[in-house]
């Protein structure tokens, strides 16, 4: 399962769940979200500058 | 920069919170029609129904000058506790109940009080002052996650008719912020008066496109009441219809009055926020990221009290769901010459703020005069006046 992370505020993006309230019913895959749309919680960071974490097999090195 | 777990966890058990109880100071703000009602009682004089404005405009900020600067920061390892402790929510929620209780008052008082038309004018006025102030608390809850609180910060926008400034400014005003683009950054050169019409429609058109096109990828019509800035109006329309059907239709025009000058006063904050500072565009033609240079901060401690941080100004936009307790004085920030409890008064005179303030953005820029945000109707005085200097 793939989930996209604002690098300002750790809001994160899954597309099983998608974001409703933006108009992004649950399943919508992230290549349908448009490159301008902004982080809903902070609004610094657009959906470019999201970082993907790929579940299982990084994110082992937070030190 | 980098400590090692010791002397951070005993950071952790030593360090205290020195404002922690500052805090509650907020709340003297909603308290101004009760603190009017009270002087005026006391002494007899008509004129201290204007308490909200003699306290704003001319009390506060000498209390800024006296009480002068406090630029510590908590430490990093503290910040995830203070965020977490619920006490300092309440201190912004309480502001709430307050607010409203004062209005309820400050109607009845206004219908039924007996005031002179002076007096009434003044009272009006200071209903406004706490609507205005309660922008920055709406302000404070509207960047949360939480739902409870952005549903808060609705409600204390009801007063001033501001319901759209939650979505404009989380959603336009953050992500245009110190460019030409953003309605709600003052460009050098313009004064409040240019800015004061520029920010108010222009915030509106932009809090509507946002829903529209939020409105527009559920499908809906832009006039569905899912749409935030419907919803939020219809708050204000309920709270005034209720307050008319209460005290009567001669109220309406002093609910207007203090909607009006409640949301100026956060106009006239946004002014001082950003004035003159421009983000430059990146090699892709984006514009950079905002950074602590992009906004006037100010360690005014009185200020910063009764504005939950917001001068903190910097931090709050690199971070914006930070919450205020946990906001941080950057070094390397542009600061105001005092707090804006001063620099709002200041803005209402534009020869005296363009003294005070075009040599510090200039400053700033090294000079440059390129690299400001100019007003397009300033430039070539501008450039002629201070150079192509580059």
């Amino acid at each position: 399962m793939s989930r996209w992370t604002c690098p300002v505020c750790d809001y994160g993006y899954e597309e099983s769940r998608g974001a409703p309230r933006e108009g992004f019913p649950a399943g919508t895959p992230w290549s349908a979200v448009p490159d301008d749309w902004c982080c809903p919680d902070c609004g610094v960071r657009e959906k470019i500058d999201f970082e993907p974490d790929s579940g299982s097999d990084s994110g082992s090195d937070n030190g | 920069m980098s400590t090692t777990g010791g002397p951070d966890t005993a950071t952790d058990v030593t360090w205290r919170d020195p404002k922690r109880y500052l805090w509650l100071i907020g709340l003297v703000v909603p308290l101004f029609p009760f603190i009017a009602w009270a002087l005026v009682e006391a002494t007899g004089l008509g004129l201290l129904w204007w308490t909200g404005i003699l306290l704003l405009y001319v009390i506060f900020p000498v209390v800024d000058i006296l009480f002068g600067k406090d630029s510590a920061n908590p430490p990093e390892s503290a910040t995830a506790w203070l965020e977490r402790d619920r006490y300092y929510r309440w201190c912004i929620y309480l502001y709430l109940p307050v607010q409203y209780a004062g209005l309820v008052f400050g109607c009845w008082l206004l219908t039924h009080g007996g005031l002179s038309f002076q007096g009434r004018l003044g009272l009006a006025i200071t209903l406004g002052g706490v609507a205005g102030i309660g922008i920055n608390t709406a302000h404070e809850l509207g960047h949360k996650k939480e739902s409870v609180e952005r549903w808060l910060s609705k409600v204390a926008l009801a007063q001033t008719c501001y319901g759209h400034f939650f979505i404009e400014h989380n959603r336009g005003h953050h992500v245009r912020v110190a460019t030409p683009e953003d309605p709600a950054s003052a460009r050098l050169g313009e004064s409040f008066w240019a800015f004061w019409p520029r920010t108010v429609s222009g915030s509106l058109r932009s809090a509507w496109r946002l829903e529209k096109k939020r409105m527009e990828r559920l499908g809906k019509s832009p006039w569905s009441p899912r749409n935030d800035v419907l919803n939020a109006w219809a708050m204000s329309a309920v709270l005034f219809g209720a307050l008319v059907l209460a005290f009567g239709p001669g109220l309406l025009p002093w609910l207007a009055l203090q909607a009006v000058f409640g949301f100026s006063l956060l106009e006239v904050i946004n002014y001082t926020e950003h004035y003159g500072l421009l983000r430059r565009h990146t090699e892709s033609g984006r514009y950079e990221r905002c950074a602590p240079r992009h906004s006037w901060n100010s360690d005014n401690v009185a200020s910063n009290v009764f504005l939950y941080h917001l001068q903190r100004h910097s931090d709050h936009h690199a971070n914006p769901t930070r919450r205020y307790q946990a906001l941080r004085h950057f070094e390397e920030a542009p600061e105001l010459p005092t707090g804006y409890a001063g620099m709002i008064v200041l803005a209402y005179i534009p020869p005296l703020w363009r003294r005070v303030m075009d040599h510090r953005v200039l400053a700033h820029y090294g000079g440059d005069i390129n690299r400001a945000n100019l007003h397009p109707g300033k430039r070539e005085a501008l450039l002629t006046r201070y150079g192509s200097a580059a």
